[in-house]
């Protein structure tokens, strides 16, 4: 990628960060659901487990670092898909699309802002969960980054899917970029084993990243084991997952440009 | 060998048709013409005449059911980011993003089009457009006049070599609306860029205009100058220029005066 693509990208970032500073209910917004969520868990387990140095402590944690991460997950793909939508909403995407930005560059400047919203949204419920619950995120060890990315990614991978049918169905799918992931979550084994599923539904769990995300971050909480076949699944199925997307997303460009729908997306 | 730059036209169009379904009539029907660099021409028509999907094909925006469009000497099915870099469009029916100022939506755009040096040539075009003191406004909270001006100052931010203007002084008073047509007659001589312009004001045509291009139902029905125009059709504005053509009507059938 070239200086002047980089310089592109950063131009779409900065107009965000722009929009950001002079908003702050949008910076509220951010943090809002995270660290309501937190607030909730949080209570919950503690009513559950009792805050002790237990095993069931330990299941607290493991209950708390499924909150924490899947709102990586949720706000990754939150991030990605409203940033566009913001451009819908302010009528300014006739101009982004006859600018020399590539799509490939939207869609890195979209991911770029997604990371910003996640790091702004996630960072106070990881610091409540520890001032509140005494749950560090850092416990996990360094591999926290890689289950960080691992999650970031499968929300790219969802927000492509959901940007996608925007330049399909325009307005009428808006909706999708709040409710897609959370449809989700009873397949992402966020809260409970795999195991726990029926035996048919199973191979749907397994063929999402985030499971094999939350069965190594109980692996690595209960035990102190790294489950690297785990690690490795998730990664390879981002890859497969982001690649489909891609290309779901690239196809519906172009039928959008052939339909005329880029005239008036959002309408 | 490449052609000469100033050989090769600012815009060619080749028999460009666009269908937005099979079944469809054609909102763009056989459409060419090739227009030279540094020329100003009018895209005129009626409601439904085929302007807005016409310049969405220039810029790339939407892709034609058959035929070719080149600006700048770039095929824009092949090439069109290479063009788009060296082109801009300004349209009052594409907003700016109103929370940004004035000064974060240019940059934005200086960003896009890798403008250098972004910061002076933001203040010079600022000046020139009288926006300086408008600069950290928002740009939502901008009168019709001062929005036209700042998307005047966005389409010009990458220095284009070729401007499309879909309707630039729609919704402006006459006084605002004629800053904007003499600021741009003086640009043009200034910069020799080329502008192809779609507007409803047959005053703003003949007076910006050195080629007018006519269409109704996606066709090209009559072409030349404005002075070219008004012999042809015996008239002595384009306003009635324009309802002639609109209406069907040939020389011989206009009534005299």
């Amino acid at each position: 990628m070239n200086r002047a693509a980089l310089r592109r990208i950063w131009g779409l970032i900065y107009r965000h960060l722009a929009l950001y500073r002079r908003s702050w209910p949008r910076v509220l917004e951010l943090m809002y659901w995270p660290v309501l969520q937190m607030v909730v868990w949080g209570f919950v387990t503690a009513y559950l487990a009792g805050v002790q140095n237990n095993v069931t402590s330990v299941a607290a944690g493991v209950l708390l670092g499924g909150v924490l991460l899947w709102e990586v997950a949720l706000r990754s793909q939150m991030g990605f898909s409203i940033s566009f939508l913001e451009e819908i909403w302010s009528r300014n995407l006739g101009h982004v699309f006859v600018s020399p930005l590539r799509p490939r560059e939207l869609v890195a400047g979209l991911m770029g802002m997604s990371v910003i919203r996640v790091l702004v949204g996630v960072t106070p419920a990881a610091l409540l969960a520890w001032a509140l619950y005494g749950f560090g995120i850092l416990r996990l060890g360094p591999v926290v980054v890689a289950f960080f990315a691992a999650l970031l990614m499968m929300g790219w991978a969802v927000a492509l899917g959901v940007t996608s049918l925007i330049l399909r169905y325009g307005a009428g799918a808006e909706a999708l970029a709040w409710s897609v992931l959370f449809g989700l979550t009873p397949f992402a084994a966020v809260f409970y084993p795999v195991a726990i599923l029926p035996a048919w539904l199973q191979p749907v769990a397994l063929a999402l990243p985030a499971s094999h995300v939350f069965e190594g971050m109980r692996a690595a909480l209960l035990h102190g084991e790294i489950e690297w076949g785990h690690l490795a699944a998730a990664f390879a199925l981002d890859g497969v997952w982001l690649a489909l997307m891609a290309w779901v997303f690239m196809r519906q460009f172009q039928s959008a440009r052939v339909r005329g729908a880029l005239l008036n997306i959002g309408e | 060998m490449d052609k000469p730059a100033k050989t090769v036209p600012a815009i060619l169009a080749e028999a460009l048709t666009k269908r937005y379904a099979p079944d469809a009539p054609p909102a763009v029907d056989g459409l060419g013409f090739s227009m030279p660099r540094g020329a100003t021409w009018g895209l005129l028509g009626g409601n439904g005449a085929g302007k807005t999907t016409t310049i969405a094909m220039l810029l790339g925006l939407l892709v034609p059911s058959s035929g070719r469009v080149a600006c700048l000497g770039h095929d824009m099915a092949r090439d069109r980011f290479a063009a788009l870099a060296r082109m801009n469009f300004s349209s009052p029916y594409i907003a700016l993003p109103s929370r940004l100022s004035v000064a974060e939506n240019l940059r934005v755009y200086a960003h896009l089009y890798d403008v250098p040096r972004a910061e002076a040539r933001i203040a010079e075009l600022a000046a020139q457009l009288q926006l300086t003191e408008l600069l950290d406004r928002p740009a939502g909270n901008l009168s019709a006049g001062q929005k036209t001006r700042v998307a005047l100052a966005k389409s010009l931010v990458n220095r284009p070599e070729l401007l499309l203007l879909d309707e630039p002084t729609a919704s402006l008073d006459p006084d605002t609306g004629d800053w904007v047509r003499s600021w741009l007659e003086r640009y043009r001589a200034e910069s020799g860029c080329a502008i192809l312009l779609a507007s409803h004001n047959m005053g703003e045509v003949e007076r910006l205009c050195d080629h007018v291009l006519m269409l109704k139902q996606g066709r090209v029905v009559d072409q030349g100058s404005p002075a070219a125009l008004l012999e042809k059709y015996g008239r002595d504005d384009m306003e009635e220029v324009f309802l002639d053509i609109a209406r069907g009507r040939q020389r011989e059938e206009v009534p005299a005066q």
